[in-house]
């Protein structure tokens, strides 16, 4: 196995990670998930009105092989939260359910009386083709 | 393609003494769930990825299109 240390993929995917406290990489954006795991996750994060950035995988294949390489997780979504891996959909829909993704998140959970949804945080769209030359 | 209990015994094998259940109305999609000996001290991901581990490589197991999992310690 080779190092490679000019990867500009890698390196941008382990920048977004770095530097975002929670991001996803999602197929599709927040608005417009273009799977249903991918979905569901942005569906749990914004019940939460979590402040999340969101990476779509799917303009550049070399995105979803450089961020696997990095993760070791095989499918997609993936959530980081400060710099960790948290899990895929269904690890994150377990938190969900159980609480601790609001622990890990540091925001309250969701409560009984729905906020309406302008309220919710809207995340950035990043785009790590958009940081490539 | 696999089936449901292709996957089942590639868990089962690469976790000596887990306990699985696999379903899959399509033979592409799948849902498992894994007890596991283990598991036992690990987070969620580690359980997850020793799952995938058992499956090769790629997205999950390769052939494999989605694997809704859930593990569970004894």
């Amino acid at each position: 196995m080779s190092d490679q240390p000019d990867n500009p993929i890698r390196t941008a995917i382990a920048e977004a990670i770095a530097e975002n406290p929670t991001i996803l990489f999602m197929k599709g954006n927040p608005d417009a998930p273009a799977c249903g795991f991918s979905a569901r996750t942005v569906g749990a994060l914004q019940a939460l009105h979590a402040p999340f950035a969101a990476v779509d995988i799917l303009p550049d294949p070399r995105i979803r092989q450089e961020l696997s390489a990095i993760s070791g997780w095989p499918t997609i979504p993936q959530l980081f939260v400060d710099g960790e891996l948290v899990g895929g959909a269904d690890i994150v829909a377990e938190m969900y359910e159980s609480g601790e993704l609001a622990d890990v998140l540091g925001v309250e959970e969701a409560g009984e009386e729905p906020v309406a949804p302008e309220v919710a945080a809207t995340p950035a769209p990043m785009s790590i083709e958009n940081r490539l030359n | 393609m696999p089936t449901a209990e292709d996957v089942r015994r590639s868990i089962e094998n690469g976790i000596p003494g887990a306990r699985v259940e696999v379903e899959s109305p399509d033979d592409v999609h799948f849902s498992a769930r894994v007890v596991a000996e283990a598991f036992v001290g690990l987070g969620r991901v580690q359980q997850h990825r020793l799952v995938y581990d058992t499956l090769g490589p790629g997205e999950p197991g390769g052939a494999i299109h989605a694997l809704q999992l859930k593990t569970e310690t004894p």
